[in-house]
This record gives C-alpha cells, sequence and structure tokens, in this order.
C-alpha cells in the first residue's frame, strides 16, 4: 500500500488537555518515578516549581486526548496494527505544569519509504502551547508503516 | 539542584529498570494517553500475527527521560529526542545510559550533549538517542 504523498502539509489541530495531579501522579506511578518533585506538591515547591511539574515525555501523549487520537493514520488508509514509533524528538521552550492548559496543532511534513516501499515513514510536526498561547515544546514524531507481515519485524 | 561537573566522555548514573509488567503496560497506557491496543490486549496482538503484546516505545523513553531528570533538573533541558530501534518485549528489563558527547556554547549558554541508549538484559538496543541540557 502506497500511503498518499499529498497528504504533506495537512494541519492536524489537537485537542485540549487540563493537566491534573492526579494525571501527573499516575504517569509517575507507571513509569516508576520515585523523585517526590513529581508527585508532592511540597517537593515540587521547594524545588522552585509552581506545582507538580509535567515530565519531559509527557507531552506525548497531550496530542492523543481526542476520542480517536490516531484517524490520521486510519485516513492515510493505513493498518493501525502495521504501524511502529520510529522516532520521537522534543524541543523544550518552557515547563508546564499541573493546573496548565496544553494544546495541541500538528501538521504532516514528510511522507518517505525505504526498502522498496516495504517500509513507509510519516513525519507529524506538533507544537505544543499553554493557556498563556506561549510555545512549550516541539514535537517530531515518525511513524513507520510495515508493509509486510508484522511476525517478520524485530 | 545544582549542575554536576562533568567532561566529555563521563557516565551518567545508570537507570536500571525492573522487569515490564503487563500491569506496567495497562497503567501506562491509561496514564500516556496511549490506548493503542497492540500493547495491551493480547487479542489484537495476535491478530496483527504477533505471539504477544510489546511495550510503547514511549515508555522506554520516559525511563531515559527518569536517567536526565535524576541527573539534572528538568528545567535545563533543551532536547531530547530518541529512534526506536528495537521493540521491548513483556518482562523486558531495560538499562538507561548516557555520556556526555560534546559540551558547547550556544548562545551564551553552556549545553551539554549527551548519548543516550537504552538496552535489554540480552543486549538488545532498544532505543539510541540524544539530550541537550544547559550546565549554567
Amino acid at each position: 500500500m502506497a500511503i498518499d504523498r499529498s497528504a504533506v502539509g495537512r494541519e492536524l489541530p489537537g485537542p485540549t488537555l487540563l493537566i491534573t495531579r492526579s494525571r501527573l501522579r499516575n504517569f509517575a506511578a507507571a513509569t516508576g518515578q520515585t523523585d517526590p518533585v513529581y508527585t508532592d506538591l511540597d517537593a515540587a515547591k521547594q524545588a522552585g516549581h509552581r506545582d507538580l511539574p509535567v515530565p519531559p515525555t509527557f507531552l506525548f501523549g497531550v496530542d492523543l486526548e481526542c476520542p480517536e487520537p490516531l484517524t490520521f493514520l486510519a485516513d492515510l488508509g493505513v493498518d493501525l496494527r502495521t504501524v511502529l514509533h520510529g522516532e520521537q524528538r522534543f524541543d523544550y521552550r518552557e515547563m508546564a505544569y499541573a493546573g496548565d492548559e496544553l494544546s495541541t496543532n500538528g501538521r504532516i511534513t514528510a511522507i518517505y519509504d525505504k526498502k522498496g516501499g516495504m517500509l513507509e515513514f510519516i513525519v507529524k510536526d506538533t507544537q505544543v502551547t499553554n493557556q498563556h498561547g506561549a510555545l512549550v515544546a516541539e514535537m517530531r514524531s515518525v511513524t513507520v508503516v510495515q508493509n509486510r507481515t508484522p511476525e517478520m519485524t524485530t | 539542584m545544582t549542575a554536576p561537573v562533568l567532561e566529555i566522555g563521563a557516565e551518567l548514573p545508570p537507570l536500571v529498570i525492573d522487569p515490564i509488567s503487563r500491569t506496567t503496560l495497562a497503567l501506562f497506557a491509561g496514564a500516556s494517553g496511549d490506548h493503542n491496543p497492540i500493547h495491551i490486549d493480547l487479542d489484537v496482538a495476535r491478530s496483527a500475527g504477533l505471539d504477544d503484546v510489546f511495550a510503547h516505545g514511549m515508555l522506554s523513553m520516559a525511563y531515559l527521560a527518569r536517567l536526565l531528570t535524576g541527573w539534572v533538573s528538568q528545567e535545563r533541558i533543551r532536547t531530547f529526542g530518541v529512534r526506536f530501534t528495537a521493540i521491548t518485549p513483556v518482562h523486558g528489563r531495560p538499562t538507561c545510559t548516557g555520556t556526555v558527547a560534546s559540551i558547547d556554547e550556544v548562545d551564551g549558554e553552556r549545553l551539554a550533549t549527551l548519548a543516550l541508549r537504552v538496552t535489554l538484559a540480552d543486549g538488545t538496543t532498544t532505543l539510541l538517542g540524544d539530550a541537550t541540557v544547559a550546565l549554567d
């Protein structure tokens, strides 16, 4: 299956997520984070933070806070069972904290293939902004589509 | 937290993670917002021809982030990127490592570039990455 290259440039408006302390504590628990700065408000404030900090990779999930977050892949005709996360990058501009409302705005910036079309790559660039309109981070995500049987992959 | 004294080639204290359980994958799906069933639903994994579910790549990246924030306070992290080079199976035991690859001055700020890696107990490299952190 060849993905329609005309999708490059497509805008992907994202959701808005109110960051709660409980969600951040759940994330800390799921990732084994024991540094109290990420779970205990007093520890966070003692470390100079105004609330529990949003940890570095949590921002990736902000973009997923809508009923059908992977629609953009389905819209490209991609079977979600064939995709792998190829690359992820963050460029941080400002810290975010519990209580902030973060919004994302994405765009498909490249689609290319390797191995004679066996593997296709979808590059999505996403901006994360806070409730004041300030840029919190820029994210780049590369999704790999495997146009072959999954059991042959690593 | 003050910036650590360091030199090129210095190693960050490694972060060894307990074997990844199915419970961890379920909790991470909910907490991260990544509900892709390939990581939590054995039926879906089998329908895709896999023997089992496998861990979210972003779970391993979150572990790498713990390596970074255990070393410098988070507001010093300027960039952080990885390539996912192999999947992490259930019960995989990741170890996160990092070394100082270079130290440069950019726009009046001293930045360390770190080379990052996650490996499993059998030696498989699952993530290769880099980060830049401010030292001053």
